[in-house]
């Protein structure tokens, strides 16, 4: 199973930097553009994520190769996959809700809408395609939500910047958010030369 | 077969190591436990399982605190001074409450949960607000438009309000109407009769609770409702009272005139009461008797668009026309207003020009 002899350190380093899934595979978009407004619930939704996606890496990789390989059951990755997912999320929720309830206000229905988050499917897909072991796996895994926060916190910063400037009023909100999306992956994208993942 | 009664056991199997899993969790995440909620300094202690918003908490407990939205932080009615235990102000509230209010440790009570031991800050009053269970007395026209609605009380059996207060009457599920659904309605009746109390229902096309009221409800019927609630009643002063009225707005003053003529209140009072036509008037022998026992009231009753039949001696106009003549200056004057917003917002504009001080101005706007 071991892939072409990336380790799971190189694994993690490129799944942050050179193969982000937010920027180079575009996944995860819809809550990137809604909850960057500022740095600080940018934060609280990444480490979310990064929870969610380490251990559902981690969790997905036992399921699919102890549980779905062995019975002949690799045809029900999807579900088995979401409901790991969507169980997660709802751990994390009530995690959230007990200890920061400003951060579950601020995230609102980007909680629990974590659950169909495609960077975190996308995550478990890509692994099985990969032919990762289990420790590529979760640095896979933890890597992509690391480098999902990266951008989203990033993003965070750029608009709480943005907030005093003069914008065009067509461009406003979503609009320029969306140009500043494709700055940030044109600057991911000069990455990518170092390591190949896929 | 085998395969397939294998699958699905495999994959019932994680749903249920799943589910459990989240039990084990919820059971220490969700679980708060025992929390104390002190309520003004000791006048009450509540022992209550927190993991609730403190809004349905203290419902529960029998502490009614007034609410339009049933709890989706969208009227801001439901304030409470949280002294303790409110954890950090949530970003649904701050669109509700004013700088000096986040100062004063003023909460919305619907968006805060029980997590803990609170100490908290109420009105007395409140305490007054239940819950109560009543039979439809009498259910008849007053115009074509409006109904008196009389309700007896069966639990509890008496009902303490300020003259001028109103209740939130409960619109069980019917035809129109999905879900339960909670509208506001003022006294009429004299709050020396506690075992009861009238209500006076505009018809609104299409409206969830007036449809029930006008054309669902019987008499021999049980309705709910909780109350009473409400800053609208009479203040103590010797300023002379204007009470301003149009259509079912009648409601509340009635209740006030009431108190007037039974506690002897003899302020120079002038009472406008406004229709379209002489047909949407109402109460009128009521109205006139209460001349007799209140000496200082005078009553102007205008009419904005009186029939050739009507046949109309009086005023002419809107009540703010009515106004406008009547109110030389507004000074020593209080005012009270109740009916449809446009006209409660026009009189307000208005008698301030005419300098009564906005604070000296008590209204109920029927939205
Ligand atoms: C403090 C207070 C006291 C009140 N006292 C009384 C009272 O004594 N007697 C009384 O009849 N009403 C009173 N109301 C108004 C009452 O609470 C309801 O809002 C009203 O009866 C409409 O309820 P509904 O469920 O039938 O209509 P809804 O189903 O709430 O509304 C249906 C539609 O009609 C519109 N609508 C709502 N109200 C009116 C209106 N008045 N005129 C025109 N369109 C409207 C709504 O915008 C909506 O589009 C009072 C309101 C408040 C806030
Ligand atoms: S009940 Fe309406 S805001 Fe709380």
């Amino acid at each position: 199973m071991e892939q072409l002899g990336l380790s799971a350190p190189v694994i993690f380093f490129a799944a942050i930097f050179t193969n982000n899934i937010l920027l180079t595979n575009f996944l995860g978009m819809c809550s990137f553009l809604a909850i960057s407004r500022e740095v600080r619930s940018s934060l609280g939704l990444g480490f979310a994520v990064i929870f969610v996606m380490t251990c559902t890496s981690g969790l997905n990789y036992l399921v699919y190769y102890y549980l779905l390989v062995p019975f002949g059951m690799e045809h029900f990755r999807f579900i088995a996959f979401i409901i790991v997912i969507a169980a997660f999320v709802q751990l994390v929720e009530m995690v959230i809700e007990r200890s920061s309830p400003v951060l579950y206000v601020i995230l609102g229905i980007f909680l629990p809408l974590i659950t169909v988050n495609c960077a975190i499917l996308g995550v478990a897909l890509f692994m099985i395609i990969r032919k990762y072991t289990f420790l590529q796996s979760v640095a896979y895994g933890a890597g992509g939500g690391i480098g999902w926060t990266l951008a989203i916190v990033a993003m965070g910063g750029i608009r709480e910047k943005l907030r005093g400037a003069k914008i065009p009023k067509p461009l406003e909100g979503p609009g320029i958010a969306l140009i500043i999306a494709g700055l940030m992956a044109l600057a991911f994208v000069a990455f990518s030369g170092m390591i190949q993942i896929q | 077969m085998n395969l397939l009664v294998l699958s699905i056991a495999a994959l019932s199997g994680l749903g249920a190591l799943l589910a459990f899993l989240l039990e084990v969790a919820d059971s220490y995440l969700g679980f708060y436990g025992e929390c104390h909620i002190d309520i003004n300094e000791g006048e009450r202690e509540l022992v209550v399982h927190g993991g609730e918003s403190l809004l349905s908490t203290l419902m529960e407990q029998g502490i009614f605190i007034p609410s339009a939205c049933g709890g989706r932080g969208s009227c801001g009615y439901c304030r409470v001074k949280v002294h303790e235990g409110g954890g950090p102000l949530l970003p649904t509230e701050t669109p509700w409450l004013e700088p000096e209010e986040v100062k004063d440790n003023v909460r919305i009570s619907c968006q805060i949960k029980v997590r803990g031991n609170m100490y908290i800050e109420i009105p007395p009053e409140l305490f007054l607000i239940k819950e109560f269970r009543s039979r439809v007395e009498a259910l008849y026209d007053l115009t074509d438009q409006i109904k008196e609605l009389r309700l007896r009380l069966i639990e509890p059996d008496t009902i303490t309000f300020k003259p001028g207060q109103y209740i939130q009457f409960q619109v069980p599920e019917y035809k129109e109407c999905p879900e339960s659904v909670y509208r506001a309605y003022s006294i009429a009746s004299t709050a020396n009769e506690p075992d009861g109390i009238t209500l006076m229902v505009t018809k609104v096309p299409g409206g969830l609770a007036t449809t029930y009221i006008h054309e669902v409800l019987k008499e021999g019927d049980e309705v709910a409702f909780n109350g009473p609630y409400g800053d609208f009643y009479l203040r103590d002063s010797d300023r002379e009272i204007m009470l301003v009225a149009t259509g079912s707005g009648l409601a509340p003053i009635m209740s006030i005139l009431h108190q007037m003529a039974e506690e002897g209140i003899s302020r120079k009072t002038t009472l406008i009461f406004g229709a379209r036509q002489k047909k949407n008037l109402f109460y009128l022998e009521e109205i006139e008797a209460f001349k007799k026992r209140i000496p200082g009231l005078e009553v102007i009753l205008a009419l904005s668009s009186p029939e050739e039949e009507d046949r109309w001696q009086g005023e002419r106009g809107r009540v703010t026309d009515v106004l406008e003549k009547i109110v030389k200056n507004g000074a020593n004057k209080e005012a009270y207003l109740c009916g449809n917003p446009a006209m409660v917002e026009a009189t307000v504009e208005l008698l301030t020009k005419k300098g009564i001080p906005e604070e000296l101005i008590f209204y109920d706007k029927f939205t």
